[in-house]
């Protein structure tokens, strides 16, 4: 339809753009957004170039920052994979960060209950595996009702969340409560916790393995074919002879299971203990991670380290200079405006009037 | 009987926190804004409430006056809120993002912004930052006489509460009669259901989406300031403002879209959040209560999905953007 | 009464690209005068009345209203002149009620009573059967449909321009509509309906214009016409357009409709008791006017549509039958019948847009060979091979189709429809939009699949096409076969006449 009247400009889809343009865009848009961080840094009195010095050199200047950094980027790299296939498929699953909870839950039962009896290699791997089924029964619970009676996904994922949150809450003061009135969980017994690999728990060899696995099953399988056919178009997927329902579930069982692990990882890797806080709002980041890296797992390492500097660099920013950590926040927050606002110039481009006199009616 | 009128007058305190949220919340969605950055809007608004409140004390000294520092602190809420939607409502509307990242992105930095100015505040001012017990009362004394509270029951339940409860009744029933009486609530309704059909009938998207966008944060956002200044005590208290955000999009639901169903709503989700510390019912563990408003809420949400009853659905276009030569 | 003109167009053209939808157009409407605006599908009748309803400008031409040269930049403006449109896609809030609707957009003061009042003032004038407080969710189409016309009556149109406005209504629903236009009629509303249904325009015109493929033919005086004069003036004379058509010897049956009936989801009957068969190696043409159920009849053969009765079964070379009624599209695929389909939607339905043709040859075979992982050889092999062949121009085969040009997509399409040697093949308008030589091309694939015995069903909308290319035609009308003719001795008037009405029963 064509515009009533002509205003300046209107907008179009764009048809291509050069990688190389796209790239640029990009990078640009995480310049812009670095300089516009100056502004909060500045506010405490701090000249921001040497507080991004600062941020680097908390994070990768030495081995054992790194390997802090490395411990905050494995569950945010390991949840946006998570997610990336949900996405894929247009269904908006914000439900991680219980699907994480719930996942460490099952790994805490076995870590509570058997670190004694069963050895450890094979506690591990039944924590492991529970993780990732309780994590998956835990998102199948809104897919099957999005399958069945299209039930909003969003906002029952949202929602699952904090139930996952307040059961851990329970347990936390209930049944698994340590010392009495404690309100904590005892830490796990060693056999429960993961083996480190660099001195870092082997999570990151897990993860790393997931990225190259979530590649391929996106790329390379029939089932990663069927979510991107879905995420396109559900017709077309039933005119395929997909059933689209099913398909649904089994793809969110999947990324839940996933949730679930990185839930495990946490729990056996980082924490060694369960408690209310346990996802920390990874599950919400890694959405953005996902988001931001257009569902690439290779991009996503990229996106969470960069997101893991900024946190752990952070700390150190707060130590040295006294600038809230929470610069942290706000500079991820600068950042993901920044990349998602960037893509409006990748999609689309304003073409101003006078130009593009003939307008082809679709 | 005691025990239930202390247990009402504390839903209540928290219910009014949720409110604001709930109904900012309510007036976004909509305009077809999911704005999941509810959470972060009512940290900044908490942030910035006891900002304004705090400098205008020092500089006012003794002389400040309660409802002074009452509307300071609303309006520095309010501006706080309203930045942060402008913010999300540039690139969502403007820019056609995605409005699930970019609603997180804000929660993000939006609890950010909110930890960073209240440390800030706590560095610059070398320790406690609080208001003076003067303007505290002034935050929680209610508007209504003492003869009146004093009233058996009655008072307690009706005419005890902070001045925010009653102004965010009353922001409830404008609410409702915006949308409901007047042209540019309905307008705003049929912008939320289909823009595609609000635009063939000329009325101007994106002028909608962004008010209602804006207006609805720097409400929300002045819940996250009644929370400081009452509940909290008039001290930054991050932890206690953590998760308010994501329980006001849950109530949004629970309400399912209606501006007066927030005033017992929210009530009832205080009552369901406090009720830890006051009551116990047998086989269910106090820390299950808190997860009631969001089980109740998934109920909710199931039961309208599978009735498919028209009237009882999320604004048809929530979470979209609108793109007119996509038709 | 007024003898003026209501409304008088002057040499209107407009151009869409390259494509001139209409051509110097002449139009005068009166009031008190109901207009049919009678046109195939493509004759550009749509587009000009858009440009008396603001929705589009015309590139040359003038508008005149009572004698004024007017320009009508915006809906809102043509309402300011009193026209008003109803168009096929109803622009309502589902959630809102009738009045509500029809207040949406109006400057004035919202007074919900007021408005109710009026509404009930308007509906009682000319007969309607609404409620002012009924929300549109709970309405039936027809009821819709009157609130988009008491929409336009509230902001005062005087003259209405109804686009198809009896494509989605019963006859009964017809018939009250009717009486509401005549009604309006008397009032002294000047009156358009757009349509392709030659009974009614006889039941209710009192003066016919025709298009013809974005030309004004004339008008003429409906007491003084008749049906086999308004379809020759619509189709006009065939045009030799010189499309091989081979013949196939020892043709036998392929595939067995049997009094299908399918209903939509709103209980409305979309194919009605419909038998036919087609054999191999001949093209079955499927006319009709659009929306007489060929979307349905060939979703319901792909399994993709609700089947509420009926058999359709595929017939093998051993004279083995297949049931399809109730199978999946997969299930029919696994049971072994080769069955091809080339949907109208080719993006939305028949292709990955954000895919390249690799991944769209893929959409078929996705599930071959054993194991988790997808086997990209074929389907590369095939989509170089498709590309060649069929000469479709792409960067690469795995640039998105969407981005490609509407011939090229089709042929992608088509391409890997073809592919696998179908025994039954059914396409949906597979030259819409396509230049002259693409859709050669696609006449020639067609013929060579036919050539190799394959049933193949084509829907259509030019006649000429289907005279020439098809061998039988079968003519749908409201659902309902109106008859099967033998593509090579009938003519394009009696196909014209078949589509607009159903063998004898035809209304009175």
């Amino acid at each position: 339809m064509s515009e009533v009247r002509t205003p300046l400009f209107r907008l179009a889809k764009r048809e291509a753009m050069s990688r190389e343009k796209i790239w640029a865009i990009r990078v640009g848009s995480i310049i812009i957004a670095l300089i516009l961080g100056c502004i909060p840094i500045m506010l405490t009195g701090n000249n921001p170039i040497s507080a991004y010095a600062v941020i680097v050199q908390g994070s990768v200047s030495r081995p054992i920052y790194i390997r802090q950094t490395v411990k905050i980027a494995i569950p945010l790299l390991g949840c946006a994979l998570a997610i990336a296939p949900c996405f894929k498929m247009r269904f908006w699953n914000i439900g991680a960060e219980g699907q994480i909870t719930m996942g460490a839950v099952a790994a805490t039962f076995f870590a509570l209950n058997f670190a004694k009896t069963i050895p450890s290699p094979l506690l591990l791997a039944i924590m492991f595996i529970t993780a990732a089924t309780a994590g998956g029964l835990w998102a199948l619970i809104p897919a099957f009702f999005k399958a069945k009676w299209n039930t909003n996904e969003t906002l029952f994922t949202l929602m699952m969340n904090y139930i996952a949150i307040g059961i851990v809450a329970w347990l936390q003061g209930g049944p698994w409560e340590g010392r009495k009135g404690s309100q904590l969980i005892p830490m796990f017994d060693d056999a429960a916790r993961l083996p480190e690999v660099f001195r870092v728990h082997c999570g990151w060899i897990i993860v790393l393995l997931l990225v190259v696995l979530m590649y391929f099953y996106m790329n390379k399988t029939k089932q990663g074919f069927e979510i991107a056919v879905i995420g396109d178009s559900v017709n077309t997927a039933r005119y395929a002879g997909m059933n689209v329902g099913w398909i649904i579930m089994r793809t969110m069982f999947i990324s839940g299971a996933i949730s679930g692990i990185v839930g495990f990882m946490i729990v056996s890797g980082a924490n060694y203990t369960l408690y209310k806080g346990v996802a920390n709002g990874v599950g919400f980041t890694s959405i953005t991670v996902a988001w931001l890296s257009q569902l690439n797992s290779f991009a996503m390492i990229a996106i969470s380290a960069m997101l893991a500097i900024l946190e752990k660099g952070s700390n150190t920013l707060q130590t040295r200079l006294q600038v809230p950590a929470s610069i942290a926040d706000i500079i991820t927050g600068i950042l993901l405006f920044s990349m998602l606002a960037s893509e409006f110039f990748i999609n689309y481009k304003l073409i101003f009037r006078g130009r593009d006199k003939k307008e082809v009616n679709a | 009987m005691t025990m239930i009128i202390t247990l009402i007058a504390a839903a209540v305190t928290f219910g009014t926190v949720l409110m604001y949220g709930t109904l900012g919340e309510i007036l976004t969605e909509k305009s077809g804004n999911l704005n999941l950055g509810v959470e972060g809007i009512m940290y900044m608004g908490g942030a910035f409430g006891l900002f304004g409140a705090f400098y205008y004390e020092k500089a006012a000294g003794a002389a400040a006056s309660g409802p002074l520092a009452i509307i300071i602190a609303i309006l520095s809420a309010l501006m706080a809120g309203m930045a942060a939607s402008l913010i999300y409502s540039f690139i969502t509307v403007t820019l056609r993002a995605n409005q699930n990242v970019t609603g997180l992105a804000l929660s993000i930095f939006g609890t950010g912004i909110g930890q960073f100015v209240g440390e800030y505040m706590r560095v610059r001012e070398g320790g406690y930052v609080a208001l003076s017990n003067n303007l505290k009362n002034a935050f929680s004394a209610t508007i209504f006489p003492d003869f009146m509270v004093k009233i058996p029951v009655v008072g307690q339940i009706l005419f005890s509460h902070t001045v925010f409860f009653y102004l965010a009744v009353v922001l409830a029933i404008i609410m409702f009669l915006f949308l409901k009486k007047t042209k540019y609530g309905m307008y705003l309704t049929a912008v939320g259901e289909s823009p595609a059909v609000s635009d063939a009938a000329g009325i101007n998207i994106t002028l909608y989406k962004y008010l209602a966008t804006v207006i609805g944060g720097g409400i929300s956002a002045i819940g996250g300031m009644v929370y400081i200044m009452t509940t909290a005590g008039c001290v930054w208290n991050h932890e206690g403002l953590s998760g308010v955000g994501w329980l006001a999009v849950a109530l949004v639901i629970f309400c399912i879209w209606r501006p007066l169903n927030a005033i017992w709503g929210s009530v009832l989700f205080g009552a369901m959040m406090i009720m830890y510390l006051r009551v116990t019912i047998p086989f269910i563990p106090t820390e299950i209560y808190k997860i009631l408003p969001y089980i109740v809420t998934v109920i909710v949400l199931i039961f309208t999905s599978m009735k498919n009853s028209r009237d009882k659905q999320p604004p048809a276009s929530l979470g979209l953007n609108y793109f007119r030569e996509e038709r | 009464m007024d003898t003026k003109y209501a409304i008088e167009m002057k040499g209107i053209t407009k151009r869409f690209g390259q494509v001139v939808a209409n051509d110097s157009i002449n139009l005068t409407i009166k009031r008190g005068e109901i207009l049919a605006l009678l046109g195939e599908n493509g004759s550009g009748k749509t587009t000009l009345m858009n440009m008396l309803s603001g929705i589009y400008q015309p590139d040359e031409g003038e508008i005149y209203k009572d004698g004024k040269l007017i320009y009508i930049h915006s809906p809102r403006e043509a309402y300011e002149h009193g026209i008003g449109m109803i168009h096929q896609h109803y622009k309502l809030i589902e959630v809102f009620t009738a009045a509500q609707n029809i207040l949406l957009g109006l400057d004035e003061k919202m007074d919900i009573k007021g408005a109710n009042l009026k509404v009930k003032e308007i509906c009682e004038r000319y007969g309607f059967d609404i409620e002012p407080t009924t929300k549109v969710y709970d309405m039936s189409v027809s009821q819709k449909q009157t609130v988009e016309i008491v929409k336009v009556l509230y902001r005062g149109a005087e003259i209405l321009i109804l686009d198809e406005p009896t494509a989605v209504l019963t006859p009964q629903e017809t018939d009250t509509l009717f009486e509401v236009l005549r009604n309006m009629k008397k009032d002294g509303k000047a009156i358009v309906i757009i349509t392709h249904k030659l009974n009614e325009v006889m039941e209710v015109s009192d003066k016919v214009a025709v298009l013809r493929k974005g030309e004004y033919i004339g008008t003429v005086e409906t007491r003084n016409t008749n049906p086999q004069a308004l379809t020759d003036m619509m189709v006009g004379h065939s045009v030799a357009l010189n499309i091989n058509r081979p013949l196939y010897e020892n043709p036998h049956k392929k595939l067995v409709v049997e009094n299908l009936t399918c209903v939509d989801e709103e209980g409305i009957k979309k194919l009605d008791n419909v038998s036919f068969i087609a054999n191999t190696g001949e093209i079955l043409g499927v006319a009709g006017i659009s929306g007489s159920g060929q979307k349905e009849l060939l979703e319901a053969i792909a399994g993709l549509y609700p089947v509420k009765n009926g058999s359709i079964r595929v017939v093998d070379d051993k004279d083995n039958e297949t049931e399809l009624v109730g199978k999946t599209p997969r299930k029919i695929r696994e049971a072994g019948v080769g069955m091809a389909f080339v949907p109208e939607d080719r993006l939305g339905m028949g292709l990955v847009g954000s895919m390249g043709m690799t991944g769209n040859m893929l959409l078929r075979s996705w599930k071959n060979g054993k194991g988790a992982f997808l086997k990209k050889k074929e389907p590369e092999n095939l989509a170089n091979r498709v590309m060649e062949e069929l000469e479709v121009v792409t960067p690469s085969i795995d640039f998105p189709v969407r981005r490609l040009s509407g011939g090229n997509v089709q042929k992608v399409l088509v391409g890997r429809e073809i592919s696998n040697e179908p025994s039954v093949l059914m396409t949906a308008y597979a030259v819409r939009g396509l230049d002259i030589n693409t859709s050669y091309t696609i006449y020639n694939l067609l013929t060579e699949q036919k050539m190799k015995g394959a049933a193949v069903v084509y829907v259509g909308e030019d006649l000429d096409v289907l005279l020439e290319l098809a061998d039988r035609i079968l003519v749908l009308c409201g659902g309902r076969v109106s008859g099967i003719v033998d593509a090579r001795t009938t003519t394009k008037e009696e196909v014209g006449l078949m589509m607009t009405q159903i063998g004898e029963d035809v209304d009175e």
